[in-house]
């Protein structure tokens, strides 16, 4: 039991700081510039894609560093040509634009890639147990991964707080047209964080692709995971990201560890025999089984209970 | 109130009796088409593909009560249109086991309570909040129904779905609905009777309270609406609608499957409102029509038909954000100067560069894909009945230069258009 929520936590932990590098860019990019890039588990895509096709040829290190600078770049055209050009059209506009941009993203990656997965391996210099554990070990590259996205945690808090750029975002997130009125170039810093926040998804997608599955159907499976999240810690908030990506991470992982239902627990009775006919697929139905639907429970809890989100300070 | 007096159009010469004919011309003249079109197209092929378009015509309609007429962007609307489908097959299935004195053209009544009562189940979780928040909350239900869908197998049947057959309940008047004709003119009746009450909504004091809170929600508030009821009332009802469309597919296809409630599904819809225009109420018609035949036919003749359909919608959004009905619209005053004579040409100049400039854009995407699949299906394409090999330079090269020959020429030949367009439309109006 012990071993089971020890690996539990650590791979809970695991999943939702790779979910926080993605929700950190998709919070930043929202609060400065009021889009919600629908595309944001796109770009994770493409960065597992690119990390996949560069590691086969140069290796996975320089793939770390040049997949997520080339979808970085990528996402700054897309803001610069695309989302500032639709961005006149309104919200729903920017909102459709970036709806749009997941079918051609996930269209092209399947022109090139194919709908099978992408044979996305553990690179060798990391392919070792890191610690044995009771009875199972643990795998280091999950700890490097855990390890990168703290890294990136950290780096990311200390561009914010002590940074002359990352005083201007923060001042964008409570005020964003203060920060424009103050004679900033809006535009480029705008065009920057788009692209620093996809990079960071790529970052994700590089680092998780040989952990998770490199496929085409990727982006759909997590895309509207990423969603609750930022909703659950409250659009807009840094901090609610973190703390939202961490209790879906952990919920997520802890659910697919036990393999318990209704029945189970109510073993043989006239009562569980009465039960178990009138709600028939739900008595049955395994707390593993239940996984996948728990995130958009917790999301409609959260709407009623607390519409703002755990950290949400403004209303949209 | 001053209701009747927005309503009224400039054109239209309101307050001087024209006659019932004349009043109803269009609906008149829309039964007429619906009845008159299995004459025209009697293929087996052709009638279940009128079916389907009548079907997401109900579909997209549903779907622009919320998008166009209340300015709120749902990723779930497939939920309405999945559940109304679900709870009709299970109904047909238990009436047909009891036999029940009830005609199959009752049944889409079945669907539409059902996406009502989810309409009101999920409006009341979702409609508390508008714009991003709203599509986010959408987006969130319409995965959490979906994935639960295939937890619940024994309603929503799990992955092979649920089938029924719409022969087994009572015949009406002697129609038993096997034959795809009948069921034509079944989705036909529906889709007309769907299309007028959808119409007859936007006219009521509703429907344009439902405009003042997608444009303007503080102003509307301000009045003393309840924005949030307004969203809650128009949701629940574009949910009946949906279901309504759920039904008719449950009857036209004798199936239901899980897949069809989620995110993919809900994409479609987004995609037909919109390509064919949110600001019209004549637009989810058009884009129903035009992307399903575009489904149909590309899925005919390319494996990655989505990608030509998305580039579509993209560039809807970034350059016509009024659709193919909003396009259409922009023509009215050219139309009603007589000047249509003078902006057609240019038209038809644009035209031309705009057919090129796609082909090379196919020709590119086209050999694009053959070449990343060459190594299992070898790089051999036949394109526009021309055979290449795509690992030499010249298809590329040629699609390249077609491509980037016909932008240019196109875009120069739409600024002549606007040109004369602006032309035309001023004129118009001196004179």
């Amino acid at each position: 039991m012990l071993e089971i929520l020890i690996i539990s936590t650590l791979n809970g932990i695991l999943y939702g700081m790779l979910l926080f590098l993605m929700a950190s860019g998709l919070t930043v990019i929202f609060s400065m510039m009021g889009v919600l890039n629908l595309a944001h588990a796109s770009f994770y895509m493409l960065g597992a894609f690119f990390g996949f096709e560069i590691s086969r040829r140069l290796g996975f290190w320089p793939a770390l560093v040049i997949a997520p600078v080339l979808v970085g770049l990528i996402g700054m055209v897309v803001e610069r040509y695309g989302l500032r050009r639709v961005h006149r059209h309104g919200h729903v506009a920017e909102l459709l634009f970036t709806f749009g941009l997941t079918f051609i993203i996930k269209e092209v990656v399947e022109m090139v890639w194919g709908k099978l997965p992408a044979d996305y391996r553990v690179p060798p210099s990391l392919d070792f147990s890191a610690f044995t554990l009771f009875a199972s070990s643990y795998p280091a590259f999950k700890l490097f991964v855990l390890l990168i996205s703290v890294a990136i945690f950290l780096a990311l808090l200390a561009v914010i707080r002590y940074t002359r750029i990352g005083l201007i975002v923060q001042a964008a997130l409570s005020h964003p047209g203060m920060v424009g009125m103050l004679g900033h170039n809006v535009d480029r810093i705008f065009m920057l964080v788009f692209g620093v926040g996809v990079g960071l998804a790529a970052v994700a997608g590089v680092i998780a692709g040989p952990i998770l599955v490199t496929q085409s159907n990727m982006a759909g499976l997590l895309g509207p995971i990423l969603f609750v999240v930022v909703v659950v810690g409250g659009l807009g908030s840094l901090g609610g990201a973190l703390v939202a990506s961490l209790l879906i991470g952990l919920v997520q992982t802890f659910a697919v560890a036990f393999n318990v239902s209704l029945a189970d627990l109510f073993g043989n009775s006239a009562a569980a025999a009465v039960l178990s006919v009138w709600l028939s697929d739900i008595w049955r139905v395994t707390v593993a089984q239940v996984a996948p639907i728990l995130p958009y429970l917790l999301l409609v809890l959260i709407l009623i209970f607390r519409p703002r989100g755990l950290m949400g300070t403004r209303d949209t | 109130m001053s209701e009747a007096r927005t309503v009224t159009h400039p054109g239209s010469p309101a307050g001087i009796g024209p006659g019932v004919f004349a009043r109803y011309a269009v609906w008149i003249a829309l039964a007429a088409i619906l009845l008159l079109l299995p004459y025209v197209f009697s293929s087996r092929l052709a009638l279940s593909t009128m079916s389907l378009m009548g079907t997401m015509i109900v579909f997209a309609l549903s779907y622009n009560m919320l998008l166009g007429q209340a300015g709120l962007l749902s990723f779930g609307h497939a939920v309405f249109f999945g559940l109304g489908g679900f709870f009709t097959v299970h109904l047909l299935n238990m009436a047909g086991a009891g036999g029940w004195p009830v005609p199959l053209p009752l049944f889409p009544v079945i669907g539409a309570l059902g996406g009502l009562f989810f309409g009101v189940l999920f409006g009341a979780i979702s409609t508390r909040r508008a714009g991003t928040a709203f599509a986010m909350i959408t987006l969130g239900i319409g995965e959490l129904v979906a994935s639960s869908a295939l937890i619940l197998r024994r309603f929503f049947g799990g992955e092979e779905g649920i089938t029924t057959d719409r022969t087994d309940v009572l015949a009406f008047f002697g129609y038993s609905f096997g034959p795809q004709l009948q069921v034509y003119y079944l989705i036909a009746a529906w889709c007309f009777v769907c299309i007028a009450l959808m119409y007859a909504i936007t006219r009521t004091p509703f429907g344009r309270i439902c405009n003042a809170v997608r444009d303007n929600p503080q102003r509307a508030a301000f009045i003393g609406y309840d924005t949030s009821a307004v969203r809650f009332i128009a949701f629940s009802l574009s949910g009946l609608f949906a279901g309504v469309a759920g039904g008719l597919s449950a009857i036209n296809f004798e199936i239901m499957n899980a897949a069809q409630m989620g995110a993919a599904e809900s994409g479609t819809v987004i995609l037909m409102t919109y390509i064919g225009g949110v600001g019209n109420f004549a637009g989810p018609i058009i884009g129903a029509i035009l992307v399903t035949w575009l489904q149909l036919m590309l899925s005919d003749a390319t494996k990655i038909w989505p990608l030509y359909v998305g580039l579509l919608f993209i560039g809807m959004v970034m350059f016509a954000p009024g659709g193919i009905a909003g396009l259409l619209a922009t023509q009215a005053p050219v139309l009603a100067a007589r000047k249509l004579h003078r902006v057609l040409p240019y038209y038809l100049l644009a035209l031309v560069p705009g057919i090129v400039a796609v082909i090379g854009l196919s020709v590119l995407i086209e050999t694009a894909h053959q070449f990343s699949i060459r190594a299992s299906y070898g790089s051999e394409l036949t394109l526009y009945s021309v055979p290449f090999d795509v690992t030499s330079p010249l298809p590329w090269l040629a699609g390249l230069i077609l491509a980037a020959a016909g932008t240019w020429l196109f875009l120069r030949a739409a600024r002549l258009a606007r040109d004369a367009y602006d032309d035309a439309v001023s004129g118009g109006r001196e004179a």
